[in-house]
């Protein structure tokens, strides 16, 4: 409760900074603000309280998941001032836009009400459609932005639409009563349709395969910065709180809705990775890595009673591999108009650091040990097989060997052509970022019990 | 004092050499390596002595995952193979110069440090995570330092890392099923699985299918000559000489233990694949015409015939087998030093331009020459030893398979001497070839003394691996 409060209280402060010309002190603050949160949201982390009437519900679910929103927005509002430095005057805006989409990221976990579901959510993708669009010069950036927000629109609408069926067929937008209800008596009718309308609305957020196709063309579109916060924050929260959902629905659930998201699990792995091969473009290959991690994550619906802690470490190490990869890409294509892969081009030799840190990320995302990618997916596939999913696992398995077609891809490009250019000075934060995110990433794998444990 | 002492040493080692800077690394490598070797010599001695050099800590809690490492005399060996063959092959490197040579050495040392942690491991887990680790260093060292064209040995270099962890990954899946199982990765727990034939079929297959791409087994040996060819000459001597054993330890010590009924059925299967690897592979050596691809073939039928030995299942072929890979190690390490040692005087690998060298480099020639008598296995040398207990435990499974798979020794002979002639005999080259010198000499003479001493004088190995193989073989029989 406290945590929610006290960001949306930082992000105002920071636009009273910008009143008051203390435009310096916007981003130390913050950061510093957003790590005092952190610490009192995890001294808060064994509690479970309701407040307001159940609207918000901390408990060990939305507590590590905020944590883990936190931290992602540490490092992004970090690389924040480097990347706008044309526009510095600015800079508040970009922060206290970043503030207010953790505001809506951490209702969208920490929610006891649909009603506060969807508050969390609007106001996480009203901050996206901005910062998609924030580059309002460039046509890419103001397209990226109009295409987003058309196609939220209506994912926001069809969730709207399922909310209000699920209450006509309830009674009440309280979780606790939604979940009571359903092992209790039979539902009508339309609670089901409700539920199909609402999923549809969170798999659009998700990206996941057959609701993708805003995505590549969105990531591309938009600043970098915005992409990095796209794929690595934006999608982790959708995941969760579409997890929360599924987790408060699923007894009423009919078991044909296990093998819908089963098909959409394999869909969005084998389109995700099929397309990603094909790129060119650095952005659309993460984009549609992140549609195949995105099926990834999605299996963990398939056993929900058990698997929040392994969501959690997925969804970390995939946001932690993420922000390593952004923060290398900000400087490569920094002063250029595109992402293309050439641009990467010897940067093995020109800079070995970001080019290790590069490799390092997409090693986790292949699922390549010490990196956390491959526990998070050992742990899911261990977890699906004892669900009994063999075929699930087995695509999975194939999948993760496609994938490190398109990772070395990249890799190669670094590592075996020659730089087109001259090495150029890299930002601080750049390399800073980049390597406490590889570093995080390496010490979750190193110790995964610390964040598996949490949500047992 | 256990062994996870080495592992440290090892990974300290990789460390310091990358913080060392270009001009120190490859001494600092170097001297960590011996101390490497002398730390497994000191716990060879107290392994004999009957001490407890087992180290077992719990890592993760769900799933249960220890970090487990322990040594029994078949590891030992192993381990002692891989940390002679380190020293000697970054010693052999002195003769190269190498750009940004600290993260060369760096990676050659964390190599190491992943397929000794392979063989110490007793965790299922733990052990896939070495046997993965082992894998982005030398893909790094092929690409990075390799030779020729950079395009294709990109190609070829890919799709080793590509083969290699697909196999990886379907033996994770045999191990995360087995898990399932037993709640526990550790092999002690694993062998005592009850499993359905139908089961241990799958399994079995998910292991072999990992084995088989890194032996390699025909048909999943394309990477291997091309690799060979392509990867600077030590990440050839690391791969043939040691990573590829990783592949043969492990049948012996996880693919039969777990899934020894699988292994029975399908028995003569599995030796007929690798005895045709055998023929396979000695056949394409003889139309070679580069001398580091006509090695990759030859060492594909010598390991043909290993694979061949473990899968009988007999404690004479695994230890045939065990022999054989200490042998083989040695011995194509020193044959692909020699064809090194060529290709800096000559930079070319034809076979085609070499010849009259003998003349020049009386030296090189006769120590070429023992190491290509020893490689087709003549009596007097350790490859004889290990090769006569393979085929021994070939016949009593099948006279006529062993009779087929002695065709190696002829084969072998055949093209090994032929390339031998061609490249040393023969009228003097008019390239000027320098003889042997000093650094070069030094390894030569280490690695041939090991194949003349253990050719003679066999049984401290022997004696070393025989318990824990029995212990093998009771461990497969137990149904």
């Amino acid at each position: 409760m406290y945590t929610l409060i006290a960001i949306a209280v930082l992000g105002v402060l920071c636009l009273l900074a910008e009143i008051f010309n203390v435009r310096k002190a916007i981003v130390p603050v913050t950061i510093i603000g957003l790590l005092a949160i952190l610490g009192l949201t995890v001294t808060g982390l064994n509690d479970s309280a309701d407040t307001y009437n159940n609207m918000i519900v901390s408990d060990n679910f939305s507590t590590p998941f905020s944590c883990l929103f936190i931290i992602l927005t540490v490092f992004l509002i970090a690389l924040t001032p480097s990347f706008h430095e044309k526009q510095i005057h600015k800079i508040s805006d970009f922060v206290s836009i970043k503030l207010f989409l953790l505001t809506g990221a951490v209702a969208m976990v920490a929610f006891g009400n649909l009603a506060m579901f969807f508050l969390g959510i609007e106001i996480l993708s009203i901050s996206l459609y901005v910062l998609a669009a924030s580059n309002r010069l460039s046509l890419k950036s103001n397209e990226a932005g109009m295409k987003y927000f058309l196609m939220g629109a209506f994912a926001s609408g069809f969730i709207l639409f399922g909310i209000a069926l699920i209450y006509g067929a309830i009674g009440s937008f309280d979780m606790a009563v939604i979940q009571e209800a359903g092992t209790s008596a039979d539902v009508e009718d339309w609670f089901y349709i409700g539920a199909i309308l609402l999923s549809i609305g969170m798999l659009f957020k998700i990206a996941a395969v057959p609701f993708h196709f805003w995505a590549p063309d969105v990531y591309e579109g938009s600043p970098a910065l915005t992409t990095a916060l796209m794929s690595t924050l934006a999608k982790v929260v959708a995941m969760a709180a579409f997890f929360k959902l599924v987790s408060a629905m699923n007894v009423n659930l009919p078991d044909s809705s296990q093998t819908a998201l089963m098909l959409i699990s394999i869909l969005s792995m084998t389109i995700g990775n099929i397309m990603a091969l094909r790129q060119n473009n650095v952005k659309r290959m993460l984009a549609y890595s992140g549609i195949s991690h995105a099926g990834f994550m999605l299996m963990t619906l398939l056993a929900v009673s058990t698997s929040a802690g392994i969501l959690l470490y997925y969804a970390s190490a995939y946001a932690l591999a993420g922000i390593a990869a952004f923060s290398v890409l900000l400087y490569v294509t920094k002063d250029k108009d595109n992402e293309d892969i050439f641009n990467f081009n010897g940067l093995g030799k020109t800079n070995p650091l970001l080019a290790a840190v590069l490799t390092g990320a997409l090693l986790s995302m292949a699922g390549i040990p010490i990196f956390s990618g491959f526990f998070a997916k050992v742990f899911l596939f261990g977890q699906m097989l004892n669900a009994g999913h063999v075929i699930l696992v087995i695509v999975a398995v194939v999948n993760s060997i496609i994938s490190v077609g398109y990772y070395f891809k990249l890799i190669l490009a670094m590592y075996t052509k020659d730089a087109t250019e001259a090495a150029k000075p890299v930002p601080f934060v750049y390399s800073a970022v980049a390597t406490a995110a590889i570093l995080l990433n390496i010490a979750i794998g190193l110790y995964p019990s610390f964040l598996l444990d949490l949500l047992v | 004092m256990d062994v996870s002492l080495l592992l440290i040493i090892l990974l300290v080692g990789a460390i310091a050499t990358f913080l060392s800077g270009d001009k120190w690394a490859s001494k600092i490598a170097l001297l960590f390596s011996l101390a490497a070797f002398g730390a497994s010599i000191y716990l060879l001695n107290l392994y004999n002595a009957g001490q407890d050099i087992n180290f077992i800590k719990p890592w993760i809690t769900i799933p249960k995952i220890y970090i487990a490492l322990g040594a029994d005399g078949l590891s030992m060996a192993l381990i002692v193979l891989t940390t002679a063959l380190t020293p000697l092959i970054i010693f052999s490197s002195f003769g190269n110069t190498y750009a940004k040579s600290k993260n060369f050495y760096a990676l050659i040392l964390f190599m190491v440090f992943a397929m000794v942690g392979t063989f110490l491991s007793a965790d299922g887990f733990l052990y896939y995570i070495f046997w993965e680790l082992s894998l982005i260093p030398i893909y790094f060292i092929a690409l990075i330092w390799g030779n020729g064209n950079p395009q294709s040995r990109k190609k070829a270099v890919v799709k080793f890392f590509i083969y290699t962890f697909a196999g990886s990954l379907f033996m994770l899946v045999s191990f995360i099923y087995l898990y399932q199982k037993t709640g526990s990765f550790m092999l002690s727990d694993l062998i005592k699985a009850q499993l359905s034939t139908q089961e241990q079929f799958w399994i079995f297959l998910g292991f072999f299918l990992a084995y088989a791409i890194k032996i390699p087994l025909i048909p999943f040996h394309t990477w291997q000559a091309k690799v060979y060819q392509k990867a600077p000459a030590v990440g050839t001597m690391l791969l043939s000489g040691i990573m590829l054993k990783m592949a043969l330890y492990s049948i012996i010590r996880w693919q039969l233990p777990i899934a020894p009924q699988a292994a029975k059925e399908y028995l003569f299967y599995l030796v007929g694949l690798s005895v045709a690897g055998v023929i396979y592979g000695s056949i394409v050596a003889l139309k070679q015409k580069d001398i580091k691809k006509l090695l990759a073939y030859s060492s594909l039928a010598h390991v043909g015939l290993i694979a061949a030995g473990c899968y009988t299942m007999t404690l004479d072929g695994l230890r045939g087998a065990t022999l054989q890979m200490i042998a083989h190690g040695f011995g194509v390490v020193g044959l692909f030093f020699a064809a090194e040692i060529i290709s800096r005087r000559y930079a070319t690998g034809k076979i085609s331009q070499m010849g009259g060298i003998r003349i020049q480099a009386p030296k090189f020639t006769s120590m070429f020459m023992i190491l290509v008598l020893a490689s087709v296995a003549l009596p007097g040398t350790f490859n004889f030893v290990g090769e006569f207990e393979l085929l021994y435990s070939l016949a009593q499974r099948s006279v006529t398979v062993c009779i087929i798979g002695g065709t190696t020794i002829i084969l072998g002979a055949f093209y090994m001497l032929r390339m031998f002639q061609k490249v040393m005999l023969g009228d003097k080259n008019e390239k000027f070839f320098a003889d042997i010198n000093f650094n070069e000499g030094v390894v030569m003479v280490i690695i041939i003394g090991v194949l003349v001493f253990f050719g003679l004088y066999p049984k401290p190995i022997i004696d070393l691996i025989t318990p824990s193989l029995e212990e093998v073989v009771k461990i497969i029989n137990r149904i």
